[in-house]
């Protein structure tokens, strides 16, 4: 596979990840952090979907072939 | 009072100053005055695109739907639209620097080859723009109001942030804005850290206690209901949001001026980790369910100033005011310029195309006050129907993306007419449910749960879409297959 192609895969985990989760989220409990379920989830995802696209900026091809 | 006033009326004259100072040096040629020309820096478009972030409607419409809907409100708290924005905003700079290219429509134009079609999309930018503009007047209304205790009448505020705000881009253009949200992005992250800790220590003794005190007021407030603003309208209703948060003219312009591709691609990875204080604009909005309960309808969105005038000494209310201020006046000043420029390049000079380049840039200027007047006008006339206009303005931008994102495939499937049928389509439906107030629910009435509390929004766009394909393959006949020998997208 294409690093190309590592990056949109991972791009695409960030993006559906949160909402797939929020499918099977009933309740407040347990709280987590001292956030009900849901809002920990929604941090959650902030901060892995960033971690995510943090490597696919250090994968990604394109960053590269730019001259600043 | 006297003191919350003077420290709002400070702030006021800072960010004028620096708004006017930040001309200094510069030659304010159309290309400087409205994207500065193209130079701003990673840093910068960071703080013109948290500006998108923190508007008045995060600080007050974020908190007071916390306050009315409970856990819906968490919606705020994403980033799917940052990682739309990765792949896009990149590749609508480097077409916007090669084509040079100062608007939204200007890109409609370039990309499809018609003058026609950017009128269009100039006209529906400022259709949309409008009570996006009204509603930041709004709430600076509200703001600087609720300061004062109820001491400054709104109307005048809202009178004295405009001409500000006209003063500045007037002069200035983008670069006033990026300095103006220098102050403002420090001024509204200490103010929301504050509140978003003090409020439910103060009131609750922390946050976990605070969220359960909740809960145990109004079982199962903080999760998703069954039905109505269940999961499925939540996940629809961000997905959605997704797609249309870099499709207004004025975030368009954001991106033009950034100063690589790469500057805009960090861009969109940090922006997460500040959308993350958002969080604490929910925890002040959750401390004041239970601390100043009755507030119901359009006032939920008052809920995080009654809570603080009640909490605060007028020096704290007087911080939390002109935060407040300035995240009107930022976005605001955005807005402003965007539908001066749209209507000087793309609707004027579409229909004179022998203006020369100054008396557009002249125009341009002059049209600021004339949009801030109307406006204004529609600040002081308009009543509930502001929030309907708003959803309707967030729905006509959404209507953009299609035609936007398939300009950037290997081979763009739609052509010119296919893309001005789907908008229009799009843009009928939009105004025909903000109208009717028509919902799934009404439409489909046997359909399952899950399915009619999805969004409605995506009933315009999937019209868009499937308009804008079926005419484009019967305009294809005959016609040179539109590909885009111009550039090469990687």
């Amino acid at each position: 596979m294409t690093r190309k192609g590592i990056c949109y895969i991972l791009s695409l985990i960030a993006y559906f990840g949160m909402p797939i989760g929020v499918l099977f989220i009933r309740s407040a409990e347990p709280y987590i952090m001292g956030l009900p379920f849901l809002l920990f989830w929604m941090v959650l995802w902030i901060l892995l979907g960033s971690a995510l696209m943090m490597i696919v900026h250090r994968l990604n091809p394109d960053v590269h072939e730019e001259v600043e | 009072m006297v003191i919350s006033i003077g420290i709002i009326t400070f702030f006021l004259i800072v960010s004028l100053v620096l708004g006017i100072m930040a001309r200094r040096g510069k030659d304010m040629s159309l290309e400087q005055w409205s994207v500065g020309g193209r130079g701003f820096g990673t840093i910068f478009i960071f703080l013109l695109m948290a500006g998108e972030i923190y508007t008045t409607n995060a600080f007050l419409g974020t908190s007071g739907w916390m306050y009315g809907k409970g856990g819906a409100a968490f919606y705020n708290i994403t980033m799917l639209n940052f990682i739309i924005a990765y792949w896009l905003t990149p590749k609508i700079w480097s077409y916007g620097k090669k084509h040079q290219l100062l608007s939204q429509s200007d890109f409609f134009t370039k990309a499809y080859n018609s003058k026609g079609l950017g009128i269009v999309v100039a006209v529906v930018g400022l259709i949309a723009l409008i009570p996006y503009l009204v509603i930041q007047l709004k709430g600076l209304g509200i703001i600087v109001s609720e300061a004062s205790f109820g001491a400054i009448d709104p109307k005048l505020t809202i009178w004295l942030g405009t001409i500000a705000m006209i003063v500045y881009v007037m002069i200035s253009g983008i670069h006033g804005s990026a300095w103006t949200a220098v102050i403002k992005d420090f001024l509204i992250l200490g103010v929301v850290l504050f509140l978003g800790i003090y409020l439910p220590v103060h009131y609750y003794g922390g946050i976990q206690p605070m969220w359960e005190a909740i809960e145990a007021a109004k079982p199962g407030f903080l999760s998703l209901p069954e039905r109505g603003f269940s999961a499925s309208w939540y996940i629809s209703s961000i997905m959605l949001t997704s797609l249309g948060f870099y499709m207004w003219p004025h975030t368009f312009v954001a991106v033009y001026a950034a100063k690589s591709g790469n500057a805009l691609r960090k861009n969109a990875i940090m922006l997460p980790i500040y959308a993350l204080f958002i969080l604490f604009v929910l925890f002040a909005g959750a401390a004041a369910i239970l601390q100043v309960p009755g507030l119901s309808g359009g006032n939920v969105d008052l809920a995080l100033f009654k809570i603080s005038t009640q909490t605060f000494n007028p020096v704290i209310v007087g911080f939390i005011g002109a935060a407040g201020l300035l995240t009107a006046i930022v976005p605001g000043s955005l807005i402003l310029m965007s539908a001066a420029t749209l209507f000087a390049k793309n609707i004027y000079k579409a229909v004179k195309p022998n203006a020369t380049d100054k008396q557009i840039g002249m125009l341009a200027r002059y049209m600021v006050p004339v949009f801030a007047l109307i406006a204004l006008y529609n600040t002081f006339s308009g009543g509930a129907a502001i929030t309907l206009l708003f959803l309707m303005g967030y729905g006509l931008v959404t209507q953009f993306a299609p035609a936007i994102i398939c300009h950037f495939l290997k081979k763009n499937p739609l052509t010119k007419q296919g893309v001005f049928a789907g908008i229009t389509a799009g843009v009928i439906i939009v105004g025909w449910q903000a109208v009717t107030g028509a919902t799934m629910s009404s439409l489909f009435p046997s359909f399952p749960p899950a399915i009619q509390d999805i969004n409605i929004g995506f009933i315009a766009l999937g019209v868009n879409i499937i308009v804008s394909l079926v005419v484009s393959i019967v305009t294809q006949k005959g016609v040179t297959v539109i590909t885009n020998p111009v550039e090469k997208v990687s």
